[in-house]
Order: C-alpha cells, then sequence, then structure tokens
C-alpha cells in the first residue's frame, strides 16, 4: 500500500526532470495533505495515461504546507483535508491572492466498537455526550448497553492526537465546531490505524478512524443525524448520497479560476474517470458512479 | 629562532610517523571537544526554537500546573500538568521494576557468580541494552497489553503499568551494569575482615558491601530515572497517551517525551504549538540534566572518601 504511492511519485519525479529537459509538457505542481497524499499520487499516475502533453507532480506536507504554497504562488494546486482557516484567508487577501475550493472526494470517519459489543447506533447528540468535554454519557449501561462485567462498564474513549486532520474534523462536525473540547479522559492514539486494533482488543472502547482501516476485530456503529432519523453505515455509498453525517470532503485549491492545463486536470478529476481512481484508494466519490 | 612544532633537533623528526602523531592527536582531541559542542549547540537550538513564545505568551504558570494540554483548541490552552505527572507516575513504576532487579542481578553477578557464568551473563545483560527501543514498543503494545488486560482484569492494556514495567526492563541493563561496578569499588579488605570475624555470605553483603556501595548504587538508579525520563518511543506506544494525571497503575497517561514525539510533526513551524513543544523539551533537559548532575556529584563523593 505504502510502496505504490512512493513509486507513484519517483515516477513523477522522473517525468518531470523529463519535462524539464525537453519542453514540451506542461507542469502541474500539486502540493498539500498527507491523507490525499495516495489519492493525489494516484490520480496523477492514472493521469499520465490520458494526455500526453500534461505532468503533474505531487507531494505532501500537510493541508496547511500546501496552502501556504499556494498562497506564495509557488504551486498551482493544493490538496488539502479542510476549508481555509480565517487568518489563511485574511493572508491570501493581503496578497491579493484569490483561493477557490474544488471538492474533488470524500472521506468518511466511522464509529467503531469491539466485535462482541451489541451497540445498535448512535446519535450525533449521544456522540457529542459521549466525546466532548462535560458530556453526561460515561457508561455504557447509560446506552442500554451491559457488556457482562461491573469493570467494562466505564467507556473507554480512544481519539488521536491533537493535530491530525481526523481529530479536527471529528472535533468541527461532532463536539460543535472549533470551540468544542474533547473529554481529557479520552486515549489519543498515534495512528488511524491503532485507533481500530486497539478498539479490537478492548470490549470497551469506543472509537472513531477512517472508514478504510476497519477489519473483522471491530463493529462500525451505524449513526443517526437526528434523534428520529434512520440509523446510518457509513459507505461509499450512504457518504456519496450525503446520508452519513460524519464525512469530510476533500479539497483542492487553486489561485483564482482555473485556467489552461490545471483546469484540464480538475475536470479530469471530477469526471467519472477521475472519481473512479479516487474509489479504487478506498474514499467515497462526489456522485454515485 | 623559533622552534617549528615539534623540532626538538636531536628528538624528534618531522617525518611521516611524527605527521601521522599529530594528526592522530587532533583528531582525538577533536572528538573529546565534540561531545561539548554538540550539547550547547542542542541547548542553544532547542532554546531559540522556543523562546520567542516563551518570552513574550507563555504563562509559566500555566505550563507547569495548568490541567488541559489542548494545544489545537480554540482557544489553545498549555496544561502540561499531566504530562509531568504521566512522565513521574511511569517513571517511579520503571524504577519499582528495575531496581530490583538490577540490585539482584548486579549482587549476583558481583558477589556469586565466578568463572565463565559470570561472564557469560555480564554480556547478555550488555546485549539486553541494546534491544531497540522500538521493539521494547511493539512488545508493550502486543504483548504486554493484552497480558495486563487478562492478569489484572483491567479493561485498557494501554497504560502506567505497562510502559512502566517496559521502561524498567529497558533501564535495567544499564542499571545492573554501574550498579555492579559500585559493588566491585568495594575493597576486598573489608569482606574478607567482615568474614574473619564470622558474618555469612548474606551478612557480609547487606552489612557490609552494601551499605559501603550506597553512593555508586544511587548513582545507578539516578541513571537510570534519567533514562526513563527520556525515552520515548516506546512509552508513546505503551503508555494510551490520555492527557489526565494518572491516579493508579491500571490508568493510561501520557508522558513529555511522547507529546512532542506526536505532536511536533504536525504543528506548523514557528507556530505557538511548535514553540511550546520545544519549551517542553527544555524543561525535559532541565529535569535529565539536573538527575545527571546529581548522579555525578554522588560518584565522585564516594571517590572522594574511598
Amino acid at each position: 500500500m505504502r510502496l505504490a504511492p512512493t513509486a507513484a511519485l519517483a515516477g513523477l519525479l522522473l517525468a518531470t526532470a523529463c519535462w524539464r529537459s525537453h519542453g514540451r509538457y506542461t507542469e502541474i505542481r500539486n502540493l498539500g495533505s498527507d491523507t490525499m497524499l495516495e489519492v493525489a499520487g494516484a490520480w496523477a499516475e492514472a493521469y499520465d495515461q490520458v494526455t500526453d502533453h500534461i505532468v503533474v507532480s505531487v507531494s505532501g506536507g500537510g493541508s496547511g504546507t500546501g496552502i501556504a504554497a499556494l498562497i506564495a504562488g509557488k504551486i498551482d494546486l493544493a490538496n488539502s483535508s479542510r476549508l481555509l482557516k480565517p487568518e489563511e484567508v485574511a493572508r491570501a487577501r493581503k496578497r491579493d491572492q484569490d483561493p477557490i475550493a474544488h471538492k474533488v472526494g470524500f472521506d468518511g470517519i466511522a464509529i467503531y466498537v469491539h466485535r462482541d459489543n451489541p451497540l445498535r447506533c448512535l446519535t450525533m447528540a449521544q456522540l457529542k455526550a459521549l466525546f466532548g468535554d462535560g458530556g453526561e454519557l460515561t457508561r455504557w449501561s447509560q446506552l442500554g448497553v451491559d457488556l457482562g462485567d461491573p469493570k467494562l462498564d466505564p467507556i473507554v474513549l480512544v481519539s488521536r492526537q491533537n493535530n491530525s486532520g481526523t481529530y479536527e474534523y471529528f472535533r468541527e462536525a461532532v463536539l460543535g465546531g472549533a470551540k468544542g473540547r474533547f473529554k481529557l479522559e479520552c486515549m489519543n492514539l498515534n495512528g488511524s490505524k491503532d485507533v481500530v486494533d486497539f478498539c479490537g482488543k478492548a470490549r470497551s472502547a469506543l472509537g472513531y478512524s477512517g472508514l478504510a482501516y476497519a477489519n473483522d476485530t471491530v463493529r462500525i456503529v451505524p449513526v443517526m443525524r437526528t434523534d428520529e432519523g434512520p440509523a446510518i453505515a457509513p459507505s461509499t455509498a450512504t457518504i456519496t448520497a450525503g446520508t452519513y453525517p460524519i464525512a469530510r470532503p476533500l479539497y483542492m485549491y487553486t489561485n483564482g479560476p482555473p485556467r489552461g492545463a490545471t483546469q484540464e486536470y480538475l475536470d479530469w478529476i471530477l469526471s467519472d474517470d477521475g472519481q473512479r481512481v479516487l474509489m479504487h484508494q478506498g474514499y467515497p466519490p462526489l456522485r454515485p458512479l | 629562532m623559533v622552534p617549528a612544532p615539534g623540532s626538538h633537533q636531536g628528538l624528534d623528526r618531522l617525518d611521516g610517523a611524527w605527521w601521522r602523531d599529530w594528526a592522530a592527536r587532533v583528531l582525538v582531541s577533536l572528538g573529546g571537544i565534540s561531545a561539548i559542542l554538540f550539547i550547547v549547540a542542542i541547548i542553544v537550538f532547542i532554546a531559540s526554537q522556543g523562546l520567542e513564545f516563551a518570552w513574550n505568551r507563555l504563562s509559566w504558570a500555566e505550563l507547569l500546573t495548568g490541567a488541559r494540554w489542548e494545544p489545537t483548541a480554540n482557544p489553545p490552552r498549555y496544561g502540561a500538568w499531566p504530562l509531568l505527572a504521566g512522565t513521574a507516575w511511569i517513571t517511579a513504576v520503571a524504577m519499582l521494576v528495575a531496581v530490583p532487579l538490577s540490585f539482584a542481578a548486579a549482587i549476583y553477578i558481583g558477589e556469586f557468580a565466578t568463572g565463565s557464568r559470570r561472564e557469560w551473563l555480564k554480556v547478555t545483560i550488555e546485549t539486553l541494552a541494546a534491544i531497540p527501543s522500538v521493539v521494547w514498543g511493539v512488545i508493550g503494545l502486543q504483548v504486554l497489553n493484552p497480558l495486563i488486560q487478562q492478569w489484572f482484569d483491567t479493561p485498557v492494556g494501554l497504560n502506567v503499568l505497562n510502559a512502566g514495567v517496559i521502561l524498567g526492563l529497558m533501564a535495567a541493563p544499564i542499571m545492573t551494569t554501574l550498579a555492579e561496578d559500585a559493588l566491585k569499588a568495594v575493597p576486598d579488605t573489608y569482606r574478607e575482615a567482615a568474614e574473619a570475624l564470622g558474618a555469612t555470605r548474606w551478612q557480609v553483603i547487606w552489612r557490609v558491601v552494601l551499605p559501603h556501595a550506597r553512593p555508586g548504587l544511587s548513582a545507578s538508579v539516578l541513571l537510570g530515572i534519567g533514562r526513563a525520563f527520556g525515552e520515548t518511543i516506546a512509552v508513546l506506544m505503551a503508555s494510551g497517551h490520555r492527557l489526565l494525571p494518572p491516579t493508579s497503575v491500571f490508568d493510561s497517561a501520557a508522558t513529555i517525551t511522547a507529546t512532542i514525539a506526536a505532536e511536533l510533526g504536525e504543528a506548523a513551524v514557528d507556530s505557538d504549538h511548535y514553540q511550546v513543544l520545544f519549551v517542553l523539551g527544555l524543561v525535559l533537559f532541565a529535569i535529565t540534566f539536573s538527575i545527571n548532575l546529581l548522579a555525578d556529584g554522588l560518584v565522585r563523593g564516594r571517590r572522594r572518601r574511598a
């Protein structure tokens, strides 16, 4: 899984070098989110088969890095797993730049429990009361779940380290915006996979992590947007349809409206072919394919 | 006439051997000074990265006693008390594991084992010290985690106990070596005198050797504490990283080092978050530096008396 994008990047670097020596190609410089690195690499690689006059060079470094480079005019296309922050908008204005967001796909965040946990579903309000600072839900019995041992009744909350994109998105979407705070009782694990592994080992755990990391030691809990609404399990279908509530859009930013090669590339990413590449990487596409 | 370097006529000749000797001397002294240069450079680097924030916006009172570590929240909070408490708890458990283990090993190797068995044991213990810490981390995550859940019937196996045991095992080899040195430094005449007075083997060790070796043994414990304080990756993997001061060994906890390791990579360079992590590094450095200084003082004190 790790090797493929690395190989893709190496190939792109080589292609870039060729472009420099021949001068026949247009290069699109694409930089940003680490979450999107694999899918951005897959897009660039697939696009190489489609066109013979455009080369896309991709690198990571984080959403913030990509946006800063776009505002500084160093790149053509910035990958970001979040919208611009107010201070970034202000800095762009000061430099007379106009970053425009283009939604290119989705990333679903699933709620995980141990595979033996019988929990049927959770509402968004319950999730906030579980993970949010001051929330009153701390025991499985409060949710009508009996794990068969009083020691297992306290809910073990599993979160991520405080600067991961998943952490920030969960805070935005579930804990009520940027001012939201997690309970201090949360464990803060250092990777999407670690959260799922932990939930598979601890019977009283409740965690959130990327949909793509599911395995058979855990169960994904369906989520209800409102107290009455239907319980929706995350899948590419429900996320694309917008019925699953905890999915974040993935963006590419251009400086001003896209032009020339960048526009061609972006149009292809939004086409069925481009969206199929995204789906193969395990991310929900913008519309049903 | 000014003599050229090493030109004491009749004694030295400026031939190939002289220059090789000179080059070796320069290399060795450079190596000697380099340690000091590196330490100074590291201090300057850490301090410079965090200085602007520490000077203008950081409340030291909040950093050292604040209960909430939320550097990415709005507004951010920089209370590192849970990290300090977590570090102290995990280090304490590590010493509870490491001290009996390493002292027992040192006494056995130093006072009882003889011949090839003794050599064989020493080599094994030194090999133990060479196991990379990420391997210890995986042991904590994959082996100790389910074992602790099973043995102690706790819901979570990534906690103070897990990280403390892992750190204790990591610190034990170096502590054993140091403690054995301390025992060896006790003159044999003391042992012979005690035995001549009719003391048993245990009485000799308990009443004569151990009391006399106490400064060296304390120094070995302090260096073990320093080792445990500074360890990063194994703790990050085994402690569960929960930002609350632990109240029992079965609570998950976070340490200063693990926090720096987990957060520095994604913090925007020169942001407050980035800088406060360097300030934490400085705090950590101050703690380990004073511990090492104390250990050094103890060893020196013993040498002076001996």
